[in-house]
């Protein structure tokens, strides 16, 4: 497959590139970061975007979707870096679509995609139990009892659990930690009895949550595929997740990049615009350089995960790790070159560092994505 | 059958009938390569046999026009016939300046005279080309150079001294840059002159390099006759060709990045030598720098195949050759680092006992120059700033 977008993708993306820019632009953010909204996002902004169907993008057409493809909602997600646009489209029409759509059955994908679709329920993906990425190191527990079963044990880091209808929770139904047998997927209501729920404000103003699960007794039905083996769709769900973060750090390291190139030729230092100094316009280059690599890592695993490639799982990883890299540089980059100026609240260029942090950890960052790189090529 | 299915077939029963049987076992890095050329000595009969054939179909060229004894492909047969070579390992059956280089400008800018004389020879293999650009005091400022060409009416008389010419010591002719008009702006007085390497008062000295290898010469020029018919475009206006030319280059050098042997993965040459326990690699330091280079040179190859592919939809933006070229040989540089690492006292026998031995500390002091010939990396980085980035 050629490796540029078609012309459906392409205006898919010049018209969320309009969208956001109109209402979602980052003043955005500072005015939900000043009002102490929760949710970090608008509600309303979420009911414009599903009524749009970016909430249907990735849901079959036979549950209500529009089945249009993850390069298509990759160019969305990619804008909303650079706008650093907070909403659902990540932990539900990515992340629940996903993994409702592996693992669920008839029933299940019917109910929920349909209502995920239609933007009338919101979801959360619970993994992580640690400070950092560890899928298989889960020991949250999910016993069966009374025809259903009791989670007891507690998540962090879960990206919208602060308001999401429906929390997707990774317990282990048998086996020990370490193993990726034994964990099952269950569906939990967020204001289930037993569900403890406390945000975390972090860098970024989003939502995230610490959850704790004491002893809440669900249903068999809202066990989500089968018992203990929910890893598989579990990691086919976090490769999703790894290459629409990849996505929306390129957005951001993009933007980042096209803020700061236009302040080089704005700012003037010793009589002269700084943009004119080699040191910067080699460090500005090799800083575009590194952006033209990412766009061809992101746009290669959509690809891939497209058509189900084989190698999409080794691609996520390749473009997560690539792009934490390249934002790390661009963000920090971006605030050496703005100088005195990209250190103030004032400024936007600021907040785009404050996204990208909280986005290269969720689901394992640099560090974690290089070495699951090596282990998947037999090192 | 389709029309290039029908190709397919004929090209397949060609290539097994032409392909002599030693030219399709696979060569170290580096050796089995066919130049060409007036005083060529070939590695063996069949070598020769193979480039003579491919020469008198064109397929040494295989997308350049029939009329001057090109294969006249199209985009589609051309790849038919890498994916049919690729298929029985064929070996490339001639790597030619000619063809990289000085073939394509004469195709863009050359005059019908100058296509019909050279073209087909350096199809043939006949004639072996090398480029006179650098000299002594033009480096990275190549527009400066200072060889001059006098104007003698029907001809120009050269004076003057060419550095890191490649192979000049046995190519037959030269493509070299002159300057014409000692009065015009630095770009405005340079052409581009077409000559062969014997003709009086031209002089070759190989230039022995880090690697214990001299592929570059110096090269005298001493009262050299040069016809004014060998002038390619416009007397004075040859800049633009020279330009043309180094995008050219560019692209071939950044390319060379990702085709280096590549019978077995970084990842796999670490793995073999430094040993695998329960799953991951001996030295934990060692293999983040093995996993972060093939996760670049993926990305890199991928920008490569992305570049291509915007081109071939017109939706490219164009002027990524010094990209390309940048970050293909500074990888290339770390990929050696990394493997002069992983072989560890092995990688720097200079002379050993075993054949191959020296092949690594050789290769690795070679690729240094990757980021020097044809651009500095810190002059593709200016080309960066300014022509795409805008940055003055």
């Amino acid at each position: 497959m050629a490796l540029v977008l078609n012309d459906e993708q392409q205006m898919l993306k010049e018209s969320a590139q309009g969208f956001l820019a109109e209402f979602a632009p980052v003043s955005e953010l500072r005015k939900q970061r000043d009002a102490g909204n929760q949710a970090g996002y608008a509600d309303s902004l979420w009911g414009q975007m599903a009524d749009m169907g970016w909430a249907a993008i990735l849901v079959p057409e036979v549950y209500g979707g529009l089945d249009f493809g993850h390069v298509g909602m990759g160019q969305i997600v990619e804008q909303t870096g650079r706008t650093l646009t907070a909403s659902p489209l990540f932990a539900t029409a990515i992340l629940g679509v996903t993994a409702i759509k592996s693992a669920g059955s008839e029933d299940q994908k019917a109910e929920l995609l349909g209502a995920i679709a239609g933007g009338e329920i919101t979801t959360a993906l619970a993994v992580d139990e640690k400070i950092h990425h560890a899928p298989t190191q889960i020991s949250m527990t999910a016993v069966k009892q009374n025809g259903g079963y009791l989670l007891r044990g507690a998540k962090r880091f879960v990206a919208d659990g602060g308001t999401a209808d429906k929390l997707i929770v990774a317990a282990r139904t048998s086996g020990d930690q370490g193993d990726m047998s034994g964990i099952s997927l269950f569906v939990v209501d967020r204001t289930a009895a037993g569900v403890e729920v406390e945000r975390t404000e972090m860098t970024d103003t989003r939502n995230y949550a610490n959850i704790s699960f004491n002893n809440v007794q669900i249903d068999e039905a809202a066990l989500l595929g089968q018992e203990g083996k929910g890893y598989g769709a579990l990691s086919i769900t976090l490769d999703a997740g790894n290459l629409y973060l990849a996505a929306e750090l390129l957005g951001i390291a993009q933007e980042s990049f096209d803020r700061t190139l236009q302040y080089l030729k704005e700012r003037k230092q010793f009589g002269v615009l700084i943009g004119s100094f080699q040191a910067l316009q080699h460090r500005a280059a090799n800083w575009w350089s590194e952006v033209e690599l990412c766009k061809s890592v992101v746009l290669k695993g959509l690809q891939a995960m497209d058509v189900d490639d084989a190698k999409t799982s080794v691609l996520a990883s390749i473009a997560k790790a690539k792009l934490c890299e390249v934002a790390e540089l661009a963000t920090n980059e971006a605030i050496q070159m703005h100088a005195g100026i990209g250190m103030t609240d004032e400024y936007e260029i600021g907040f785009f560092i404050k996204r990208a942090r909280p986005a290269q950890m969720m689901f394992g960052d640099n560090s974690y994505h290089n070495d699951r790189f090596a282990r998947l090529n037999g090192y | 059958m389709s029309d290039i299915q029908a190709f397919r077939q004929e090209t397949r029963d060609w290539l097994e009938e032409n392909c002599p049987l030693s030219m399709r076992e696979p060569v170290a890095a580096g050796e089995g390569q066919c130049w060409g050329g007036r005083n060529y000595k070939f590695d063996s009969k069949e070598q020769q046999l193979w480039m003579e054939r491919m020469g008198a179909k064109g397929w040494t060229a295989p997308d350049w026009p029939t009329e001057y004894a090109g294969g006249g492909l199209d985009k589609l047969q051309h790849k038919v016939l890498k994916e049919e070579m690729a298929r029985i390992n064929a070996r490339s059956p001639l790597d030619s300046f000619g063809i990289w280089m000085i073939g394509p400008a004469l195709l863009e800018f050359g005059s019908e005279a100058l296509k019909q004389q050279h073209l087909p020879p350096i199809i043939r293999g006949e004639i072996r080309w090398c480029q006179g650009y650098s000299e002594p005091g033009s480096g990275s400022d190549l527009a400066g150079l200072q060889a001059k060409g006098e104007d003698r009416g029907d001809h120009f008389i050269a004076n003057g001294q060419k550095v890191w010419t490649s192979y000049a010591d046995k190519a037959d002719w030269m493509f070299c840059l002159l300057r014409t008009d000692p009065e015009a702006k630095k770009q405005m007085g340079i052409s581009l002159v077409l000559f062969d390497m014997q003709t009086p008062g031209v002089t070759p000295k190989p230039i022995l390099l880090i690697s214990g290898n001299s592929p570059f010469c110096e090269t005298f020029l001493d009262d050299v006759r040069v016809e004014k018919d060998q002038v390619v475009g416009e007397v004075n206006k040859g800049w633009t060709i020279a330009k043309y030319l180094l995008t050219h280059e560019r692209e071939m050098i950044g390319s060379m990045g990702m085709t280096s042997p590549a019978s077995e993965t970084l990842g796999q040459i670490a793995a073999r030598t430094m040993g695998v326990e329960e799953g991951r690699m001996n030295n934990p330091m060692l293999r983040a720098e093995v996993a972060k280079w093939e996760i670049d040179g993926t990305c890199f190859a991928l920008t490569a195949e992305r570049v291509t592919d915007e081109v071939k939809s017109g939706s490219g933006v164009g002027a990524t050759s010094a990209m390309l070229k940048y970050y293909g040989t500074e990888l290339n540089k770390r990929r050696f680092e990394t493997l002069l690492k992983i072989s560890g006292s092995d990688g720097v026998v200079w002379n050993g006992e075993d054949s191959s031995s020296g092949w690594l500390p050789r290769t690795w002091l070679r690729t240094k120059g990757n980021s020097i010939e044809g651009g500095t990396s810190e002059i593709q980085l200016n080309v960066i700033a300014k022509n795409i980035l805008g940055l003055g």
